[in-house]
Parts: C-alpha cells; sequence; structure tokens
C-alpha cells in the first residue's frame, strides 16, 4: 500500500520543530510500524539526508523504549499494543498518518521522536524500592502470600515505563505509572514495612517534577499499553491519606 | 602470554566455593569507599552487580545505552528462572542442577563454576522474592514451580510469561535505592567505545552520549563488562536490535580473550519470519513446550490446514525420536529436529520454513482457562504478531538466533585475562559449556551479579587501595579517546551509498547460512572469504549520515556492525578449529548414523580462548584443558 507521512522533525531540543511530508510507498501489511519507519530511514540515508530519529529496542512490547503519537493515539490506533507490535495491517492504502513524539512537559523533546523520560526514573528513585540488602533476604517460602494478591501485583507489575500514559492525559499526570509500582508493593507483605515512606516519596516526587494532577479522565487506562487499571490510582490515593 | 590459570579453588566440588570465600582477601569498609567500579550494563548480571557493590560502600557508576536502565534486555526473558530448592519434592538438589547444566552443555564447561551457579540460585529466588518480585504461586500461597527442557525435574520459577521484566525490574529497584543513596551513579544513553587499559590493568572506558554526542572519559579501580551477548551478529535473532559485541569486542583488542564464540544456541520457538523487511524475531518461550506439541505433516507439502489434518497424518517427530524427553529435548536437539523437517520437504505455511506447536490436546484436557493462565500473554502476543488466534489453531515456529554461550574468557573469579577488568552474565563464557539449559540464564546472571563478583572482585581490589582516584588526563585515556575518535570519523568520511543495516543484514545471511544450526568445513571456509569481500565493501560503500555531535543513531548502529564484522571471522574461526559436534555446535561430518551430535573428548574437551594477535594478524588459539572430576562423560541422550 501507498501511505503519506507527517512527521515531526526536530533537530534538538533547543531548536523548534515541523511536520515534514514523506510519501511512503509499497509497504507492506506485514510490517510493523517501526520496520515501515525503517525502510523511510533507508530511503532517507540513500539519499543523504538524516533519518528520523526515535528510540526502539527490543521490538517485542516488553522494553518501553518505543512510543509516539500515531495519528493522535499515544501508541497508535489499536489497543493494548506498543508502537513496535503495532501491525501495518490496521492501515489503509492511500491513508495520512501524522507521527509525533510524546508532548508533556516533564518529557522534553530531544530530537524528532524521541523524549527525555528520565523523570521516571527519578520518581522510582525516589521511593520504588524495598530496602533489602544482597544476602539478607529470608528464605523465599518463609513469606507466604495469597494467590490473589499475588496475582493482583502481578497486574500491576507489569508496567513498561513507557510514558503513553501521560502522553495520553490532558494534565500530563504520571498517577497511572506511580499507581503501578505503588500497587504492586502494596498487595505484598514484603511491602508493606515502607509503604508510607514509599508513597510519600514518590507522589512528592512526581509533583516535583512537572506531572500535572489527575482528573479521573481515564485517558491513561485507554491507552496504556499494557491495560493498567485506574483501580491502581485509587489503590495510590488510599495509600497515600493513609501514609499522614 | 603464559598457560591461562582458572584460578579454580583446591578441595572437593561441593566445598570450593564456601572455602574461596572464607580464604579471599578482603577490603574494609572505609577503603570501600575510595574505591572506584565501574560496571558497564544494566541487566540482571550488571545492576545486580551495581547494586550489590553500591550496598557494600564501594562508589559504582553504572552505564548502559538505553535511555534507563529499565530496558536492557533481560526484560525480554519470558519462561523463568531456575533454582535448586526441590519445593516439589521431586529430587532436586544443587547437585542435579549442576549435574544438569554440565550435561545440557554437552560437557564443554567448567565443572567448578557450573556448581558454584547452581549453588547461588536459591539465594537468587531468597532475594528476587524478598524484593518483591511477583513470582507465580500457589493457593497456599508458596512459589509455585514449572518443568523447562532438558530436565526431568520442575525447578523453574516464574512470572507468568514475563519472568525477565519482572526479575529486572526487582534488579532496577535495588539500583535505584543505591543511586538515591549517592553510592551507584547512572549514566544511561551511553555507549562505551573502548577499555582503558594502564600499566596492563583496567583502569577506565571512553562512552559516547548518545545524545550530545560527546566523548567522554571513566576512569575506575576495576571495569566489570556485563554487556549480554551478541546473538543480533544473525542479524535476525530474539534479542533487542541495538544488542552488539562491541564492548566485549574492544575489550577483546585490548587484550580479553574470547572464548568459544561459535557456541550460540538456536532457539527452537520463534515466530518464523514474515517478510524482507522484518528487524526481529519474536520468542515464543520454551515453557509452551510443557503443554504444547510439535508436529509437521505425515506427506511433504501437505497443504491443507493444520485443524484439517488428521492425527494419522501428522509426525509428532520429537515424541517419535526421543521417546524419553519427547518435546522437552533440549533446545539444540530441538532446533535441529525442526530444520531437518523442514529441509526435508515437510515445513508448513508459505515459506515451508516452519513447524507446528499444538495446544489442542493440552486445550481439552486442561480447559482453555488452565491454558491461558499459563500462557496468556504468549498467545496474545503470537495473534498480535500474526494475526493467527493459538487457541484456535496451532502457532507456526521457526528456530531463531538467540543465546550466546561463548563470550569473554573469565577465570573462577569472573575476571578475564586482563587484569582487573571482570565480565558477567552473558558477556562471559563460563556456564553453559555448548548449549545452555533453558531459565539458567537469568539464574546465571543475576548469580553473577549479586552474589558472586561482590565476593571475588574484593581479592583484585584488596591490592589497590593505595593508589588514589585514577586520572583521566593519563595519557593512556587520551590515546583511547582520540582512536575511538578517529574510527566515529572514518565511519562518516567514507560517504558510499550503503546503510549500516543493509550490512547488517548480509552478515547475518552469511552467518545463518554457513555458521548457524549446522556448519561444515566448505561452508565456514566460503564463509570466510564473503566476510573479508563484506568488511571491504563496508569500509568502501557505508553510508552515514549526519556528525558525531548530537543524535546519531546511524553512527551507533555502523560501528556496532564494524565490529560485528570483524568478530563474524573469529566466530567462523572457531567453529572451523572445533572438528566435533558437541551441544548447539553441529558440524555435519561429525554425527552418529542416526544424526546425533557426534562429541570427541579426546580431542576437543577445552575451552577455545583466542587471543587478538594484531590488525591483519590470525588469532591465537589457546586451550584451556576441562577436567571432569565429579561428573563422567557421557555421551548425551534424550532418547
Ligand atoms: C527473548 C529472550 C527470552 C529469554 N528468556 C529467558 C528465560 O526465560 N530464562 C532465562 O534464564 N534466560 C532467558 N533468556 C536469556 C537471558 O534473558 C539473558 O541471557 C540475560 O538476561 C542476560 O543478562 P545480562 O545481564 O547478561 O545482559 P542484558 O540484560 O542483555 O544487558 C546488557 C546491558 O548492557 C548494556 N550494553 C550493551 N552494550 C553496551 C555498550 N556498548 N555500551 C554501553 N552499554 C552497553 C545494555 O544497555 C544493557 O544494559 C532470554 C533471552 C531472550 C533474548
Ligand atoms: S502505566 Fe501503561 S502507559 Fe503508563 S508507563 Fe506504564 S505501561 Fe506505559
Ligand atoms: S521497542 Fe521495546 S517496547 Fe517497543
Amino acid at each position: 500500500m501507498d501511505l503519506r507521512l507527517k512527521i515531526w522533525r526536530q533537530k534538538d531540543a533547543s531548536s523548534q520543530g515541523s511536520f515534514e511530508t514523506y510519501p511512503m510507498e509499497d509497504v507492506s501489511p506485514e510490517m510493523s510500524f517501526l520496520e515501515m519507519l525503517d525502510a523511510l530511514n533507508k530511503k532517507l540515508v540513500e539519499q543523504g539526508k538524516e533519518p528520523v530519529a526515535f528510540d526502539h529496542d527490543c521490538r517485542e512490547g516488553i522494553c518501553g523504549s518505543c512510543g509516539m503519537y500515531i495519528n493522535g493515539h499515544p501508541h497508535g490506533p489499536v489497543p493494548a499494543v506498543t508502537t513496535c507490535l503495532l501491525s501495518m495491517r490496521y492501515f489503509r492504502d492511500g491513508e495520512t498518518i501524522w507521527i509525533e513524539p510524546w508532548r508533556a512537559r516533564a518529557f522534553p523533546v530531544i530530537r524528532d521522536l524521541i523524549v527525555d523520560r528520565s523523570a521516571f526514573d527519578k520518581i522510582q528513585t525516589a521511593g520504588g524500592f524495598i530496602s533489602v540488602n544482597t544476602g539478607g533476604a529470608p528464605e523465599a517460602n518463609s513469606i507466604p502470600v495469597p494467590k490473589k494478591d499475588s496475582d493482583n501485583a502481578f497486574d500491576a507489575s507489569i508496567c513498561i515505563g513507557c510514558g503513553a500514559c501521560v502522553a495520553a492525559c490532558k494534565n500530563s499526570s504520571a498517577m497511572l505509572f506511580v499507581s503501578a509500582k505503588i500497587s504492586q508493593f502494596a498487595l505484598l507483605p514484603q511491602g508493606r514495612i515502607e509503604a508510607k515512606e514509599r508513597v510519600r516519596a514518590m507522589v512528592e516526587k512526581m509533583d516535583e517534577l512537572g506531572f500535572g494532577s489527575c482528573s479521573n479522565t481515564g485517558a491513561c487506562e485507554a491507552e496504556c499499553p499494557k491495560q493498567i487499571r485506574l483501580t491502581n490510582i485509587a489503590r495510590l490515593n488510599r495509600e497515600y491519606y493513609k501514609a499522614f | 602470554m603464559a598457560a591461562l590459570d582458572s584460578k579454580i579453588p583446591e578441595g572437593p566440588l561441593a566445598q570450593k566455593w564456601t572455602k574461596y570465600k572464607a580464604s579471599v582477601k578482603q577490603v574494609n569498609p572505609a577503603n570501600k569507599k575510595k574505591l572506584d567500579i565501574i560496571v558497564v550494563g544494566t541487566g540482571l548480571s550488571g545492576a545486580g552487580a551495581a547494586s550489590a557493590l553500591g550496598e557494600l560502600g564501594y562508589n559504582v557508576k553504572n552505564f548502559c545505552y538505553q535511555d534507563s536502565p529499565r530496558r536492557a534486555h533481560s526484560v525480554a526473558a519470558q519462561g523463568g528462572i531456575n533454582a535448586a530448592k526441590n519445593y516439589q519434592n521431586d529430587g532436586d538438589s544443587v547437585y542435579r542442577l549442576f549435574y544438569d547444566m554440565i550435561k545440557g552443555g554437552d560437557y564443554r564447561a567448567r565443572e567448578a563454576n557450573v556448581y558454584r551457579a547452581a549453588e547461588v540460585s536459591n539465594q537468587v529466588i531468597d532475594h528476587f522474592t524478598a524484593l518483591g518480585v511477583p513470582f507465580a504461586r500457589d493457593y497456599g500461597g508458596t512459589l509455585d514451580t514449572r518443568s523447562f527442557g532438558g530436565v526431568q525435574v520442575s525447578r523453574t520459577f516464574y512470572a507468568r510469561g514475563q519472568t525477565g521484566q519482572q526479575c529486572l525490574l526487582g534488579c532496577y529497584s535495588s539500583l535505584n535505592r543505591q543511586i538515591k543513596k549517592g553510592n551507584v551513579v547512572m549514566y544511561p544513553r551511553r555507549e562505551m567505545l573502548d577499555l582503558v587499559v594502564i600499566d596492563g590493568k583496567a583502569r577506565g572506558i571512553i562512552t559516547r552520549n548518545l545524545i550530545t554526542g560527546e566523548i567522554e572519559r571513566h576512569s575506575a579501580h576495576a571495569v566489570v563488562l556485563a554487556t549480554g551477548g551478541y546473538g543480533t551478529i544473525y542479524y535476525l535473532s530474539t534479542l533487542a536490535v541495538n544488542s552488539n559485541a562491541s564492548a566485549a569486542w574492544k575489550a577483546h583488542k585490548k587484550g580479553a580473550f574470547f572464548a568459544n564464540p561459535s557456541f550460540i544456541q538456536i532457539h527452537p520457538t520463534c515466530v518464523p519470519q514474515l517478510n524482507h523487511f522484518q528487524s526481529k524475531l519474536t520468542l515464543m518461550s520454551e515453557s509452551l513446550r510443557n503443554d504444547g506439541r510439535i508436529w509437521v505433516p505425515k506427506e511433504k507439502n501437505d497443504k491443507r490446514p493444520a485443524n484439517s489434518i488428521p492425527e494419522e497424518d501428522r509426525d509428532y517427530y520429537l515424541e517419535r525420536r526421543y521417546p524419553a524427553f519427547g518435546n522437552l529435548v533440549p533446545r539444540d536437539v530441538a532446533s535441529r529436529a525442526a530444520k531437518e523437517r523442514c529441509d526435508a520437504g515437510y515445513g508448513v505455511g508459505k515459506t515451508g520454513l516452519a513447524v507446528y506447536l499444538d495446544f489442542r490436546d493440552a486445550i481439552r484436557k486442561q480447559g482453555k482457562k488452565a491454558i491461558e493462565n499459563k500462557y496468556g500473554n504468549l498467545f496474545e502476543m503470537y495473534k498480535t504478531i500474526t494475526g493467527s488466534d493459538p487457541y484456535e489453531e496451532p502457532m507456526m515456529i521457526y528456530p531463531a538466533g538467540h543465546y550466546t554461550m561463548g563470550g569473554l574468557w573469565v577465570d573462577y573469579e569472573l575476571m578475564t585475562t586482563i587484569p582487573g577488568l571482570y565480565a558477567i552474565g552473558e558477556a562471559n563464557f563460563s556456564d553453559h559449556g555448548a548449549n545452555r539449559l533453558g531459565a539458567s540464564s537469568l539464574m546465571q546472571a543475576a548469580g553473577d551479579g549479586y552474589f558472586v563478583l561482590p565476593n571475588t572482585i574484593c581479592n583484585y581490589l584488596a591490592d589497590e587501595i593505595r593508589l588514589p582516584k585514577i586520572s583521566t588526563d593519563l595519557p593512556e585515556f587520551a590515546d583511547a579517546e582520540k582512536s575511538a575518535v578517529e574510527r566515529l570519523k572514518s565511519l562518516l568520511s567514507i560517504n558510499g551509498k550503503q546503510t549500516a543495516s543493509s550490512f547488517h543484514k548480509r552478515l547475518g545471511k552469511i552467518m545463518w547460512d554457513y555458521c548457524g544450526m549446522t556448519r561444515n568445513e566448505e561452508g565456514l571456509k566460503k564463509a570466510l572469504v564473503l566476510l573479508e569481500e563484506l568488511r571491504k565493501e563496508f569500509w568502501s560503500d557505508l553510508k552515514v549520515p549526519g556528525k558525531i555531535n548530537g543524535v546519531n543513531q546511524e553512527l551507533e548502529k555502523a560501528g556496532r556492525v564494524a565490529d560485528y564484522l570483524e568478530l563474524a571471522s573469529l566466530l567462523v574461526t572457531d567453529a572451523l578449529d572445533r572438528r566435533e559436534s558437541c551441544g548447539a555446535h553441529f558440524r555435519e561430518e561429525f554425527q552418529t548414523p542416526d544424526g546425533e551430535a557426534l562429541r570427541n573428548d579426546s580431542g576437543y574437551a577445552y575451552v577455545a580462548a583466542w587471543e587478538y594477535a594484531g590488525e591483519g594478524k590470525s588469532h591465537i588459539l589457546h586451550k584451556e584443558h576441562l577436567k571432569f572430576e565429579e561428573v563422567e562423560l557421557k555421551v548425551r541422550s534424550y532418547k
């Protein structure tokens, strides 16, 4: 199929960016979205032009590197799929596709489709851990955990840190991301011990880094490729109130 | 260079590690604060080591090329992580895990290292559980396990199909704790370009900041490489597309021997290639072979849809050839069996390069819900990629490059042949011989990082405490930086017509065709010629736009491909040298009448450790002869 791509090009953090148009011919429906961009970049490089920069690594939906708005949706129009696993079979011949980087104050653009998500790491550094030293752990089965709690903790733990929730939110809130980690630990006995300090530290850091507040719109849940649930935000709020 | 000294401690196998720890030199806490350690890599091994060393009080600098340490490719491991807990009361023990790994590796691994890896496996599970890793549990609240290929006990701990992600996030959390405490400083988006060696010792690295393009110097009293595997030498593989051998290769050129480079595991169950733009092959976890049955039609070119092929027309070839282990034979055996069927014309799918992995019987027996609980996310992923639903029709799978048993040669202390340079995790060669058993890599990577290295590195650092901070103004740093910059400039100045990826693809094809699942002398010799030609073409017709400054992803790729083109020749040389079949290394000339690998223990029970001899010179082979004191060498049989 033939496509028209409208891609955000921006030289670096301090330059102004703009959309450029690229016709793309002979796109196979079996390609992934990133493979389609690879094909574009190959052409650009062969013409001596600078390729479109984007983050990617595992290309199987688990590392959280990739991410861009595709026709206004973080990770594109298909639910529960990262950009790298988005198949071109979801696009039509002749379609125009708009491709942009995440837009959020806390995620400044570095170049083209690459943004700086180090704010996410800073939030995790503030409290996203259980304080146990290597060698100091008790025998694993001496901490029994009800299967239900453990399964629920797992469901929260699978966040890949991609940032789509922030990008989807009109307030650029990071609540879904933060709540996933808080929930995982809140549901496990190992995590209860530092629960109060953790939630206070992570929320404080999140606010400090310029993420907006949550107005319960739910856009984050709708766009999250890992289907992290809003119930986690409710749990985060409960944990936060309990922490004072 | 004198004979290789693997520094295996004296004494009975089961007591070596305990005794070693009791007698090793220590660094007192006040002195640890004066010592700097560089750790390159943030997978299970790197993040584990950085955390544990930070906890001990060393000053740690940790590097990765991704924007966050949480994205190291350990994140992609699916199936599980082994430990000798014997929670199932099925007769498991440290010894049995050790034995399974030695046998699974086809008797080409070092006994003492393997035993130690098995020994620390239980601590790894305790540690991850305490860190809040949500491993699967039973209704009583205790940890659940499952079986993996090549073994007959159930010792694999798992977190649905995302065990690697969960373990890595556990490591990332312990790393964050040390970052917060100031014991570890994190340098993401950095690519290591060279190792700095001063007076024969590893003293630092040169990196490129992948955002600004700045070339940076970092010094330390010791350097640890935890940079993962080089499976992307095949271009298409289950690794992350930016995975590379560059850090290890640069260290190799500075004096670290490279061991068994041709031992690469081809994983039997991956989504087959769908089109020629494909950039990556996705793994479908080995755990699926617990319930899925592998088959092809009994007739050649049977084009009926899978579900219309009746039972009597299906050939469950693994169950037929290997009744004792059936679908759970080790990976190398399963991969070759798939290739054998496809080459003989029984393959399925558009290309004929695929076999079926069928869950029909398991769903009938256990119900869809039970299967969904075990493999839900894998089935979803398969459907997302292929558009076909494995609950309804069998998956199509084919082998793909997956894991590199080979890597930098290390001694018992995990030190390379450069004093002060260590290699841990997939980057070293030590624990898996000629073939790795499923779920033992996460175990080894975490074991190396958290439990082994922190107990061995002190033996070296104890003698370094009088050395003040190492200045990055020393001439060795300036020289290393200069040559790194010159190399980048030369890549940029070729100004030819072809992209780095297009060379990478061609390299991958040569390696897959001549040095993949099976190898023979003629093919390997041909590969050496083709590689030489490709290297020449690369250096005369590569196109890299842009500059050293700023983001330049094409330049990153070009550097990695350039290193791969060199490593590839060593890999082929190693495969040529080893005139036997063992594990993943299958030389067609050396097989039994029924097509099984034919080892040659009297000639090849050694680790091939290759020394770099300089530009344009042949590598020098050093042999570490393996001594088997505990295990008797047997023909590996899964029949
Ligand atoms: C798809 C897949 C599934 C797997 N499933 C399992 C499983 O179920 N069980 C199991 O036991 N094993 C499994 N494995 C194997 C296992 O995941 C890996 O062997 C292991 O995680 C490797 O860990 P590591 O710490 O050595 O390296 P990695 O996790 O690969 O980390 C490498 C690190 O090095 C950094 N790095 C690399 N090069 C450079 C450079 N030049 N400069 C700076 N930084 C650099 C990277 O940024 C990264 O942080 C699987 C592997 C794959 C690919
Ligand atoms: S919560 Fe979902 S959208 Fe947000 S970072 Fe995690 S995986 Fe991405
Ligand atoms: S590239 Fe890893 S999630 Fe998309």
